[in-house]
């Protein structure tokens, strides 16, 4: 186990650190005294888990492939942009912007995230990036989501809340997102369909879900208690008449 | 009779192997052209106006309409339409009449002029996935709102606004009278503005009962004429038009000859089977700016307040006369470009009299701006608005909507022949002719007509994207998103324009 | 009405505090947050404004001026000598910097308008925005940084550290503190295009760029004002000045005019609700600040901060207690109050209002 300090280090000064324990072949590092530090774990390789104390800059895990890392308070904007796989676990919230264009991996949120998360997330058969968030989202949730899969529990709300703000799946062409609570069709974009989970999409939210309570030391099967909606792109090619040709 | 000596414009031919004799280009003509000829068609090609009708009504593809190549020995000062309006004048003694906007090629001041687009320093933003408002509200607006805080700390208005007209997006269509159009084109005008939630204008020749379930979507108009004008017509639409005069032809009347009169336009119109419905040039009660703010608050009255606009051709005083208007209490002054369009207007008036609408919207935008009365009216601007970018350009020349006709007419199949004022429309638009105006079927054509709006919104939304804006009041007088090309400096400044690379 | 300027543009980013019992915290603090975000600013201009740093002389108009020109100064003195009764003229205290090789002259003045020249009905507040105005627009080498009471902005090319030691920010105590760091991307180098932009009691820090600047300058320019900076902040300042102090329209309500609401919200609220923001929008359509913006705006009583509709600036706040922390990172509130009450990332053109009590 290592163990940083990065109170007064530039972002540069604290990812030359941890780049190099992660090199030495350390396992467990932790940063203590975090707060601001941009790009931390930014294409970063291995299978490292890295915990940081603090409130992480913006663009936290861009392109990371591998490595998990752990943020004991709130994460702010940018994290996890194109992230490749690997692991961001947030205790508190996260900003705008989460996981943009993830090509796959997890990000677990405990809190709320902010406007624009899993935004044009993309996902093959074998590579499926996952966000799961524990509390509410701001508006272009899912926005142009391609693939993978978001999942919004809203855990400290009460029955019948909405979780997800305005534009919700707005250009949603691939994926699923799946909202344990109600879904205002008014919010969602024109683009996208509501409907029941069935068993295999149950599967998909069992096995992320389970994920998500070992990160936070919550039972699943409390989880799992309230159903689910699925929201899914309603055609392939939503904007194929818009042009003349 | 004597040949004209004109010689044809157009030169309409048939192949006659192709030819299968079906006769269906002479049921479309509504000129005359073609003839059977007991067994073949006959061509009278000095009647044929280039309308396409017959084009594309041939099943076989046999007909092909040509610019005659028989012209006058070319010269740079006398132009072949020079020549041949000398003699046809000359034939008939008469003032050459013409239809649509004038075809001479002055500036268009549109097409030197290029939008604005975000790169990094802010961004451009999705149209089509994130909000973007086009919804324009024209009338009256207060310099300042009040407001209260009720208990439960949500503000209400302290006083009522002024009316408004709601437009789901800053196009609207241009007044166009039934009489001037068949009942089935204003149809068409009224089921797609219903169905794009913006208005389209009764003109001058009353409301047929037909357009009564699209209230919520129309203008009446009052003119010189005043055809069909009664309290149940004024009430009718969402405002009341005055118009004063247009584009096309400004300072001169209107003439609705006999033959466009049929029993229906003439129960709309309230005049006789017939005649002649002769518009004047000038409203007779209104001599002086005075007189118009009386006849404005006359028809506020008699709607209980609904807004009142004011149509103006675009002419050189323009500014000084839509401040006057302002403050004679109009809450709309609805600009008329010179290349704007019409039913029938003199060749030599269409052609000569007016300026062009760019320089109208800069010059009236700023005049009441600097007057500090800019908020009292909306601006609507019209004559030759051909695409949504020319939309755009003239919002952000400080329009508040622009006002489209013969952008609409050519949905329902116009070619611009330009021979409206002869009430033989082959497509059954500027026509009386029951047997041409059958066959514009108001759903079919409406369908066509809202496609174009849908399509102008659309593209509306990309630009506003590209230059960042997700509401088009902000694009509303944002001259500093413009700039010209090929433009002089004084033409610049009189459009608050900078020159594109400034 | 001159169309031919060349806008300012420039990113940023910006931070601020309020603590609503009036306690006033030393300008180190503020210094401490804005430090944080470097990385935001490009070191060509930087700013800070504050609120309850003359207590002695809060009932005088403190007037900050910049000499780009010191021969300007009798000219712009003797206008301020004959109008205004004048109770104290001083040069800013500075320091000296090491990167900071040249600086305008910089002084500051007590004053009050002579009775005399209020006589014609006009207020205060309006007479001496008519003074800020001709001096900045007119003169020409002289420029008025800011003239509220008991409030003041110091601001210059320089990174925010240089900056701050310069005016010897640390050696001020205030109840309200808004800092900026810049990024301009064209012109650098004059100290009077920083920020904050202050006017009155207005000082606006704002990071963006505003896309409907065109069509704002214009609809300000209807009601006198004379945009000389060309920048978005400038404008800003000027809309809430027109909106708040001459409108009398609420700040929650200028701020739902400045980030107006979606329609499709508006449609759904309950009708008299409806019918205010309608009308709202319907009248100030030209006052909306469409593009990337937030905005933190101090005033006598309080601050303020504020993104745009669709959120494309960052924004987070914090409380602690009496304080009230806005700024463009949550880093940078922490690092100065590193354990919150609570802290949070408002949504979009959803103002965050302090006020003092
Ligand atoms: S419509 Fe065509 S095919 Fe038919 S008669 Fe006319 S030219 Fe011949
Ligand atoms: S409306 Fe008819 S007559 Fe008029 S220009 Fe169009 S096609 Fe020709």
């Amino acid at each position: 186990m290592t163990e940083i300090n990065a109170k007064g280090l530039r972002f540069k000064e604290l990812n030359e650190k941890i780049r190099a324990a992660v090199a030495k072949g350390e396992k467990e590092i932790t940063v203590k005294g975090v707060n601001g530090q941009y790009y931390i774990g930014d294409g970063l390789r291995g299978t490292a888990t890295i915990a940081l104390d603090g409130v992480p800059g913006n663009d936290l895990a861009a392109f990371m492939d591998g490595p998990t890392i752990v943020i004991s308070g709130n994460a702010q904007d940018n994290i996890g942009n194109t992230m490749n796989s690997g692991r961001v676990v947030v205790k508190g919230s996260a900003g705008d912007v989460l996981g943009y264009g993830m090509r796959g991996g997890r990000i677990h949120v405990l809190g709320d995230v902010g406007y624009r998360v899993g935004i044009h997330m993309k996902g093959l058969k074998k590579q499926s990036p996952t966000i799961v968030v524990g509390g509410k989202a701001g508006d272009f949730f899912g926005e142009y989501m391609a693939g993978g899969v978001l999942i919004l529990l809203g855990l400290n709300e009460k029955d019948g809340a909405t979780l997800a703000g305005d534009y919700l799946g707005t250009g949603m062409h691939g994926g699923a997102i799946y909202i344990r609570g109600a879904v205002d069709k008014g919010f969602c974009g024109a683009e996208v369909g509501i409907t029941e989970p069935d068993a295999e999409d149950l599967a998909t939210i069992k096995e992320a879900v389970g994920e998500f309570c070992k990160d936070f030391g919550l039972k699943p099967e409390e989880v799992m208690k309230k159903p689910f909606k699925k929201l899914y792109p309603a055609s392939l090619r939503p904007y194929g008449n818009l042009y003349a040709y | 009779m004597f040949k004209s000596l004109a010689p044809p414009e157009y030169l309409a031919t048939i192949d006659t192997v192709k030819c299968i004799r079906c006769k269906r280009c002479i049921l479309n003509c509504g000129w005359g052209v073609y003839s059977w000829g007991g067994d073949k068609v006959l061509i009278a090609t000095s009647k044929c106006v280039k309308c396409l009708r017959c084009y594309h009504y041939c099943p076989e593809e046999a007909i092909q309409i040509h610019d005659n190549p028989t012209r006058f020995k070319a010269n740079a000062c006398w132009g072949y339409n020079n020549i041949r309006n000398i003699k046809r004048q000359a034939e008939s003694g008469g003032i050459p009449l013409t239809g649509m906007g004038s075809d001479l090629p002055y500036p268009i001041l549109f097409d030197n002029l290029l939008i604005d687009a975000c790169q990094v320093t802010n961004p451009s933003i999705d149209p089509l996935r994130e909000p973007m408002e086009l919804r324009t509200y024209l009338g009256k607006k207060p310099s300042s709102v009040s407001f209260v805080d009720d208990k439960d700390g949500h503000v209400r208005l302290k006083e009522k606004m002024p009316p408004q007209i709601k437009l789901s997006m800053p196009v609207m269509f241009s007044p166009m009278s039934f009489g001037s159009i068949s009942l089935n084109a204003q149809k068409v005008l009224a089921i797609a503005a219903k169905e794009c939630g913006i208005v389209m204008n009764t003109g001058e020749g009353g409301l047929h009962e037909d357009l009564f379930p699209y209230r919520e979507n129309i203008i009446v108009q009052v003119a010189s004429g005043r055809f069909g004008v009664n309290p149940d017509y004024l009430n009718a639409g969402v405002a009341v038009e005055i118009k004063i005069g247009q584009g096309a032809k400004p300072g001169i009347g209107g003439h609705l000859p006999g033959e466009k009169i049929p029993l229906e336009v003439a129960r709309a119109r309230m005049i006789p089977v017939g005649t002649d419905a002769l518009s004047p040039a000038p409203q007779h009660d209104i001599y002086s700016i005075e007189d118009l703010r009386q006849l404005i608050y006359a028809i506020k009255e008699a709607t209980n307040y609904k807004p009142v606009s004011v149509k103006i051709a675009a002419v050189h005083n323009v500014a000084a006369i839509a401040s006057g208007i302002v403050r004679a209490g109009a809450d709309i002054v609805y600009l008329d470009g010179f290349r704007g369009g019409t039913g029938a207007a003199p060749t030599i008036i269409r052609d000569h009299l007016g300026i062009p609408i760019e320089h109208a919207i800069a010059a009236v935008d700023d005049r009441l701006r600097q007057e500090g009365i800019r908020n009292e009216a909306s601006i609507i601007a019209a004559g030759g608005i051909r695409s949504s970018a020319d939309a755009a350009k003239a919002i952000a020349l400080g329009a508040d909507a622009v006002a489209i006709a013969t952008t609409a007419l050519i949905t329902m199949g116009c070619t611009v022949c330009g021979k409206c004022y002869t009430g033989n429309c082959s497509w059954g638009i500027t026509t009386q002719r029951p047997e041409l105006t059958a066959r514009l079927d108001p759903e079919v054509y409406a369908e066509r007509l809202i496609n174009l709006v849908h399509a102008w919104e659309h593209e509306l939304k990309e630009i506003l994207g590209a230059l960042g804006i997700n509401a088009i009041e902000s694009l509303r007088g944002n001259r500093e998103r413009l700039r010209g090309v090929g433009l002089d400096t004084q033409t610049l400044d009189i459009l608050g324009v900078k020159p594109a690379g400034r | 009405m001159n169309h031919n300027y060349q806008k300012d543009i420039s990113g940023c980013g910006l931070t601020g505090l309020i603590n609503k019992k009036r306690r006033r915290v030393s300008g180190s603090e503020i210094v401490k947050s804005l430090c944080l975000m470097n990385d935001r600013g490009n070191g060509l201009g930087a700013g800070y404004a504050a609120y309850g740093i003359y207590p002695d002389m809060a009932d005088f108009y403190a007037f900050h001026v910049m000499y780009d020109d010191p021969g300007m100064r009798h000219e712009v003195e003797d206008h301020l000598r004959g109008n205004y009764h004048v109770e104290k003229t001083e040069e800013i205290p500075t320091a000296p910097v090491k990167a900071i090789h040249i600086s305008p002259l910089l002084m500051r003045y007590f004053v009050r308008p002579l009775k005399e020249r209020l006589a014609g009905g006009i207020g205060s507040d309006d007479y001496v925005v008519n003074t800020v105005m001709r001096i900045n627009s007119e003169s020409g080498g002289a420029f008025v940084f800011s003239s509220g009471k008991n409030m003041g902005t110091f601001k210059g090319v320089g990174n925010p550290a240089d900056i701050a030691r310069f005016f010897r920010i640390e050696e001020y105590e205030g109840y309200i503190w808004t800092a900026h760091t810049r990024f301009p991307t064209n012109t650098p180098g004059w100290w009077g295009g920083a920020h904050p932009f202050a006017l009155l009691d207005w000082s606006i820090v704002h990071n963006g760029e505003i896309s409907s600047y065109g069509i704002n300058k214009r609809y300000l320019e209807m009601y006198g004002y004379k945009l000389t900076l060309l920048t978005d902040t400038e404008a800003a300042a000027y809309m809430l000045d027109l909106l708040i102090r001459r409108h009398g329209i609420t700040v929650k309500t200028a701020c739902q005019a400045l980030a107006a609401p979606f329609w499709k919200r508006i449609d759904a609220m309950p009708e008299a609700e409806k019918e205010a923001l309608t009308a709202l929008r319907q009248t100030y359509g030209s006052a909306l600040l469409n593009g990337p913006f937030s905005i933190l705006f101090g005033h006598a009583k309080g601050l303020v901060g504020i993104n745009d509709r669709i959120k494309l600036r960052p924004l987070v706040a914090a409380t602690h207690g009496a304080f009230t922390y806005m700024a463009s990172e949550e880093s940078a509130i922490r690092e100065i109050c590193p354990k919150p009450d609570k802290v949070w990332s408002p949504r979009a053109g959803e103002p965050v209002i302090a006020e003092l009590e």
